[in-house]
């Protein structure tokens, strides 16, 4: 078993900040906001450095996709115990239209140049919520998937999963190399130490750029235009139930 | 905008689920903000443990200031993070970093409790150096892997009759053939309640006054070394503070720290640099109680406006900002001397006496502009009022760090 892993960790915005939208609606304020890594990115990454602390697997490589700061993720990810990182660097316009495919394209080429036998990823970012790049990476690897991921147990060659769903829990058998997507209760993400941050900061990053990897970011998305949700609404009070029906009905809800 | 509040809970697995941020609740979950961005990214390890004090010792402060004890769950935690042995080396167990790492740490945890924070102090900047710098290698390697992992020291200078008079000591060191027999109190100790090893400073040669102190390692459990009942006291609750009685307490000539007749030496260096520790826990708690104060200010309507637009609350609010500024700016740059090998007592000193005096400046004023509910337990700024004040009181008081201030410029000026 080469037992290599890749972990995706992803660079968003905090998920206490408040976001603003920018005044030309393009998108989101971005400068100067407290940035961290995706919350369900640190449970995979977790999931990871568990696996290899059991000795079922060799090596946890994490991977972002990003401007310079993206090492920082990384370097959390070091911190937490993976082994070396991989910064593939997409900065400008290209960064801003970087999406689940592109990454997806960029995540199966390493996998296939680092000889991987597993992607843990989290679910989704939750910048964008999007819930597809794991997905697609998949796809694109022809390799099978285990998405939604509350329980991850190695058997083998094979990768038993339990995946939460809205009827509640599905158990999948894969067999590796395979996909698996972090869902919120699969751990408990353990705390950076002073000394493993300190162990980290000699930790290797490579950087690598995405032509390299043959992986065309060109985007077939375009943003039109971001808005804030609208401001909730005052409420009305009822004094009966006739009334509550009648102004349902006005209000065309009925 | 409101307090955002962050809550810890436990799901059905029993594991620690987090939630998204939720509305304003009052105190007990209240978590600070630190809206400084630009520290952030200079100091971006210190974001782990910002985080891991926000979520696991936050929770428990309240309750711990009202029972006068610290939690020991948060004990372990600190030592788990590896925030107990922080410039130690790592062949010994411990973090391999800075002081100005150390410093940094303790400013952070200061901002969520600074008892916590002073134990992290005391281990770090007093026992872990004092072991480090005058230990044997037999010393080092029998303390200092369990002060990284799992045993806090405690130092014991202070007696009833001595506080800054720190070398009119009375506590006693008689030599017999290869050991001592140590009689006398230590008053103030703080970390007494759970520290497994204690440096005490004791006279062996009363007849050559302070030339006397020699600083003995004495374990817990010697027998004749009694801990006495913790101080109720104003703030820092949470950091036990006890007296201590060495009743023919017998300790062998190996374990002087250092060599006899040298211990005043080493109390005053080491104070020298406990001092810019505790300037950085003056500074957390100045800018912990103000991370917390503003939210409320900004969203408080009085008068049909925010209490923070009204002119003569920015100016106070800027004002003590540009201060606890100051006094960040101070601490800094005495630990950066320190570092640098270059002298650094002078500036030590005011870092200490300005940022304790800017603690308490600040805490006071987030009661005003809390208004009522600054005035009450529910909310934590009057811990915050209460947790100041001993800052301008231990490891030298004010007054001896103006003096130690003035001797300094004195010399400076001497042609």
């Amino acid at each position: 078993m080469s037992a290599r892993v890749l972990v995706g960790v992803k660079r968003v915005i905090d998920y206490a900040v408040k976001i603003r939208v920018k005044p030309d609606n393009t998108g989101v304020v971005t400068d100067g906001v407290k940035h961290s890594m995706n919350p369900f990115c640190e449970i995979a990454v977790e999931e990871a450095v568990k696996l290899k602390e059991k000795k079922l697997i060799k090596e946890v490589v994490a991977v972002s996709c990003g401007p310079q700061q993206a090492q920082e993720t990384i370097r959390t990810a070091l911190a937490m115990g993976a082994d070396r990182g991989i910064h593939v660097e997409v900065s400008g316009k290209d960064y801003d239209n970087l999406g689940p495919l592109q990454v997806s394209k960029i995540l199966a080429a390493l996998a296939k140049k680092e000889e991987t036998s597993l992607i843990i990823l989290g679910k989704q970012a939750i910048d964008d919520d999007c819930n597809q790049t794991g997905q697609m990476t998949a796809a694109l690897l022809d390799w099978p998937q285990g998405t939604f991921a509350s329980e991850v147990v190695l058997e083998g060659d094979k990768v038993k999963v339990i995946r939460e769903i809205d009827g509640g829990l599905e158990t999948v058998r894969l067999k590796m190399p395979a996909v698996i997507t972090a869902d919120l209760r699969l751990n408990t993400p353990r705390y950076a130490t002073l000394p493993n941050i300190m162990k980290a900061k000699k930790k290797k990053i490579d950087v690598v750029k995405p032509g390299e990897l043959g992986v065309d970011l060109t985007s077939h998305l375009e943003v039109l235009r971001v808005d804030e949700p609208p401001q909730r609404q005052a409420g009305m009070k009822v004094e009966t139930v006739e009334e509550l029906i009648s102004r349902l009905k006005e209000a065309g809800r009925m | 905008g409101s307090i955002v509040v962050r809550v810890t809970a436990f799901g059905s697995k029993g594991l620690r689920v987090r939630f998204p941020p939720l509305a304003v609740v009052p105190f007990g979950k209240v978590l600070t903000l630190n809206r400084s961005g630009k520290n952030q990214h200079r100091f971006n390890a210190y974001l782990s443990v910002k985080k891991f004090a926000q979520e696991r010792i936050a929770p428990l402060v309240s309750k711990m200031d009202e029972n006068s004890a610290m939690d020991e769950a948060v004990i372990k935690d600190l030592f788990d993070q590896g925030l107990m042995g922080i410039e130690i080396d790592p062949q010994y167990g411990g973090t391999g970093a800075s002081f100005f790492s150390s410093i940094l740490v303790i400013e952070e945890l200061a901002k969520v409790d600074p008892s916590v924070a002073v134990l992290c102090d005391i281990q770090n900047t007093l026992i872990n150096t004092l072991f480090v710098k005058l230990g044997t290698e037999a010393q080092k390697e029998c303390y200092l892997p369990r002060l990284s992992t799992e045993m806090v020291g405690s130092f014991c200078l202070s007696e009833a009759e001595s506080g800054s008079d720190a070398f009119s000591l009375k506590t006693r060191a008689e030599k017999h053939k290869d050991y001592y027999i140590i009689n006398g109190s230590k008053m103030w100790i703080s970390n007494a309640e759970y520290a497994g090893v204690f440096l005490v400073m004791a006279n062996v040669d009363p007849s050559a006054g302070y030339r006397g102190i020699t600083c003995f390692i004495v374990d817990r459990d010697t027998e004749g070394l009694h801990i006495g009942r913790k101080e109720n006291k104003l703030g820092l609750r949470a950091s036990s503070t006890c007296p201590l009685n060495f009743d023919n307490v017998k300790v062998p000539e190996s374990n002087i720290l250092g060599k006899a007749g040298q211990g005043y030496k080493y109390a005053i260096g080491m104070l020298n640099e406990g001092r810019i520790g505790i300037a950085a826990q003056m500074v957390g708690l100045a800018q912990g109680c103000f991370d917390q104060t503003i939210p409320y200010v900004q969203q408080r309507v009085q008068f049909g406006k925010r209490i923070f637009d009204f002119q003569g609350m920015q100016h106070q609010i800027s004002h003590v900002a540009t201060q606890l500024e100051a006094a960040r700016l101070l601490t800094y740059n005495a630990a950066r001397l320190k570092e640098a090998g270059k002298p650094f007592i002078k500036e030590a000193c005011m870092a200490k006496y300005f940022a304790a005096e800017v603690a308490t400046l600040t805490t006071s004023k987030c009661i005003e502009w809390m208004g009522g509910v600054g005035f009450t337990k529910d909310y934590p700024i009057e811990k915050f009022y209460r947790d100041c004040k001993i800052g301008t009181i231990y490891e030298g008081t004010t007054n001896i760090q103006l003096t130690t201030i003035s001797k300094f410029i004195d010399q400076e000026y001497n042609g």
